[in-house]
């Protein structure tokens, strides 16, 4: 049951991947012109001569003679064969420029989701149990802070205060000397000890959300009658928060994932430019301003799979947790 | 046989009956207080019940000043937000004080004296407690055209005579930060109401179209919802702003931003629209109209939309900061609005560097009010969803 639950659902994110696809294949596709051209103009502005006909080889080369079609064909069977393309501004296929920032991408993503359940879970807990307490009062107005300042403005106030109080700056993501290196033991240690900081800062909106949400939910269900019942067979109240509701929360935090998902990469990227860390942010950014379509697009489906993909997997741990879903094919709130 | 005596009005049976006045309306009759709710419009319910969401009121106050102001910014800026002044470059804020040596002399400022530090080349500013310079109020300085057609001079308060008035400091062409706050605050809040009315258009008109319709149209509309919300904004927001050529005017620029910002945000609004209308037109009124042979866009438009316009414009102002947010963080990365123009977003593009915030901190000010309107608008939508629902 389970498996065809999965089967099913796996097949309904072809489709998903595939308008994904199109829409970011548009938008790249959209401004004027195309990598070719804009080097050609920078080439002529500076007053050297534009060699035409290695353009044109170049052109054609890439297929970017012939209709957008068909050039969104090939790049998205390429994507199906792990191509995916070649960058223009770094001549060298985009794998090879991409390959340790979208680990690092991936895993500043996956501890910030850990650090949103560790923080939000235990604080939403007390926010609902401590209804109307000036404890619930201060969190959810820290909750608001942190929902309202946007993760850019947090990153700059972070970078900020470290910087007058301990003199240091806490940009980057590991420490200087593993910048070109490939993965090993001590750079994954040297990630670890920075990435403390980004995952607070990219956490901290979607933390504040999940607790708000978390709050409501479970004063909801505490109010329904089984928790009643419970109560009055003399359950302690511990036991009888733990053993029924706290349960039915618990099913809506991990489908919140898909929720906050987005917002996570989204806010990744972006603290990512501020603090210079080197994941996809900042050549994103540089990769969009230069019109270099084939890195752009490529970050930009990877971005938009781990959302999907992040997404399918909470539906398949609720899927797990939660009979009715398996049975039945659909959530039932 | 003797007939019983017919009572009489002195001798009533006292059991059967009442003599009382009878009232048939009694029972359906109200106090004045409850004909009050009952007969009160809608709007009115909404208002009454907004009123107790003490902080919602307080934000929406917030917001109204703070419009109000960036309506009138011309004014009450002390200086133009083009106004350069190259002997005070990165200068830090001038406190306003009220008491010289002890003794009372109203609003006023103690001049800077720059001198350049030749060791790091370091312009520095020392204040010249001597000197108290009283500022002016409601007076002729620096020109402007009101709203961009009305030439004008006038301003609340002006730097006094021959000395400078930066509430805030300057940035690194030596413009007042404090004027520049005032007039990026008016592209950037109405960015946020126009990229919400794009959204909101777009909204109705798609979700209306899957509420109505329902069946397939419905199923396909639903799944285009999921596969926008489940993308990351912000990248393909920069995509879109990379989009637009560095050729166009700036007006163009800001009308480009404003679509690109409604053009991710309306998934909500639609979602919105879409279930409030799968409720209504199973309604008696809509099956009417139809029956009349009104073309859906009517019904949808005169009959549907008004039904649940509150609700929506509850949505709407919890999507406005959003958009907001979106337009400062593009323009912050600099790929939305440009230098000639002025938004929070754009002159906190001047902070995005570490080393330049840490040496001139009070570039960062423009954070406050972004914070704060964001937060003000989170309430207000808060409270304003919560009235709309008056029968909760």
């Amino acid at each position: 049951m389970l498996l065809k639950y999965i089967f099913k659902r796996i097949l309904v994110m072809i489709p998903t991947l595939f308008v994904t696809s199109v829409l970011i294949f548009t938008v790249i596709n959209l401004p004027e012109g195309d990598y070719f051209e804009t080097m050609v103009a920078e080439m002529q502005a500076q007053g050297e001569k534009a060699d035409m006909s290695r353009v044109e080889f170049l052109k054609k080369e890439y297929g970017f003679d012939k209709p957008p079609a068909e050039r969104y064909f090939w790049w998205v069977t390429g994507l199906l064969r792990g191509d995916m393309g070649y960058s223009f501004e770094y001549q060298l296929p985009v794998r090879d420029i991409v390959g340790d920032r979208l680990l690092l991408t991936m895993i500043v993503s996956f501890f910030t989701i850990i650090f949103t359940w560790i923080v939000a879970f235990p604080i939403g807990i007390y926010s609902a149990t401590h209804q109307y307490s000036w404890g619930d009062y201060g969190l959810t107005f820290v909750g608001m802070l942190g929902l309202a300042i946007p993760h850019f403005l947090l990153a700059l106030i972070f970078l900020y205060f470290a910087n007058i109080w301990f003199g240091t700056s806490i940009g980057g993501l590991v420490d200087p000397q593993y910048l070109n290196q490939p993965m090993s033991w001590a750079k994954f240690k040297s990630v670890l000890e920075h990435l403390w900081i980004p995952v607070i800062i990219i956490g901290a909106g979607g933390t504040a959300g999940m607790i708000r949400k978390l709050r409501a939910n479970l004063l909801d269900e505490l109010q329904k009658q089984y928790y009643v019942t419970a109560r009055a067979k003399g359950l302690p109240p511990g036991k009888a928060l733990r053993k029924y509701p706290l349960r039915m929360a618990l099913n809506f935090f991990i489908s919140d994932i898909g929720d906050i998902l987005p917002s996570i990469v989204s806010g990744a990227e972006i603290v990512a430019i501020v603090l210079s860390l080197q994941t996809t942010g900042p050549l994103l950014i540089r990769a969009l301003q230069s019109q270099d379509m084939y890195l752009a697009g490529s970050f930009l489906m990877f971005l938009s799979f781990l959302t999907v993909i992040g997404v399918l997997i909470s539906d398949i741990a609720l899927a797990i947790l939660d009979p009715r879903i398996r049975l039945q094919g659909t959530a039932t709130k | 046989m003797t007939t019983p005596p017919a009572p009489t009005a002195s001798d009533p049976l006292p059991h059967r009956w009442s003599t009382a006045p009878f009232e048939p309306y009694a029972v359906e009759k109200m106090s004045p207080e409850q004909e009050r709710v009952y007969l009160a419009p809608q709007w009115k319910l909404m208002w009454w019940k907004f009123r107790k969401h003490r902080l919602a009121v307080i934000s929406g106050i917030v917001i109204l000043l703070m419009y109000l102001s960036v309506a009138i910014c011309e004014f009450l800026a002390p200086y133009h937000y083009t106004t350069r002044n190259t002997d005070f470059i990165r200068a830090p804020r001038q406190e306003l004080r009220l008491f010289h040596e002890g003794s009372f002399v109203g609003p006023f400022v103690y001049p800077y004296v720059q001198r350049l530090n030749m060791e790091n080349l370091k312009r520095e500013y020392d204040v010249d407690e001597t000197r108290p310079q009283k500022l002016r109020f409601f007076c002729r300085a620096d020109t402007y055209e009101f709203w961009g057609f009305i030439p004008g001079n006038l301003h609340l308060i002006c730097p006094p005579e021959g000395g400078t008035l930066y509430l805030l400091g300057t940035d690194r062409l030596g413009r007042d930060m404090f004027s520049r706050i005032l007039y990026g605050g008016r592209i950037s809040l109405t960015i946020g109401l126009l990229g919400v009315s794009v959204s909101f258009v777009l909204g109705i008109i798609i979700g209306g179209i899957a509420g109505y319709y329902g069946g397939k149209v419905d199923l396909i509309v639903q799944r285009i919802i999921e596969i926008v919300q489940s993308l990351p904004h912000i990248p393909l927001w920069l995509a879109l702003g990379a989009i637009m050529p560095p050729s166009w005017s700036p007006l163009l620029v800001y009308f480009g931003i404003t679509v690109i910002l409604g053009l991710m945000d309306w998934t909500g609004l639609a979602r919105a629209v879409r279930s409030k209308l799968l409720a209504l037109r199973e309604e008696d009124y809509v099956v009417a109209a139809q029956l009349m042979g009104a073309k859906p866009a009517r019904i949808i438009g005169l009959h549907l939309v008004p039904g649940f316009m509150s609700h929506l414009i509850a949505a709407a102002t919890i999507t406005i900061p959003k958009t907001i947010l979106g337009e400062t963080a593009l323009s912050f990365l600099g790929l939305g609005l440009r230098p000639p123009i002025t938004s929070w977003g754009v002159m906190l593009n001047e902070a995005q560097n570490i080393n330049v915030v840490a040496l001139y901190p009070w570039l960062l000010y423009p954070c406050v009010p972004v914070i704060v309107i964001i937060l003000a608008f989170n309430f207000l939508g808060d409270g304003l969803r919560d009235a709309a629902d008056p029968y909760r």
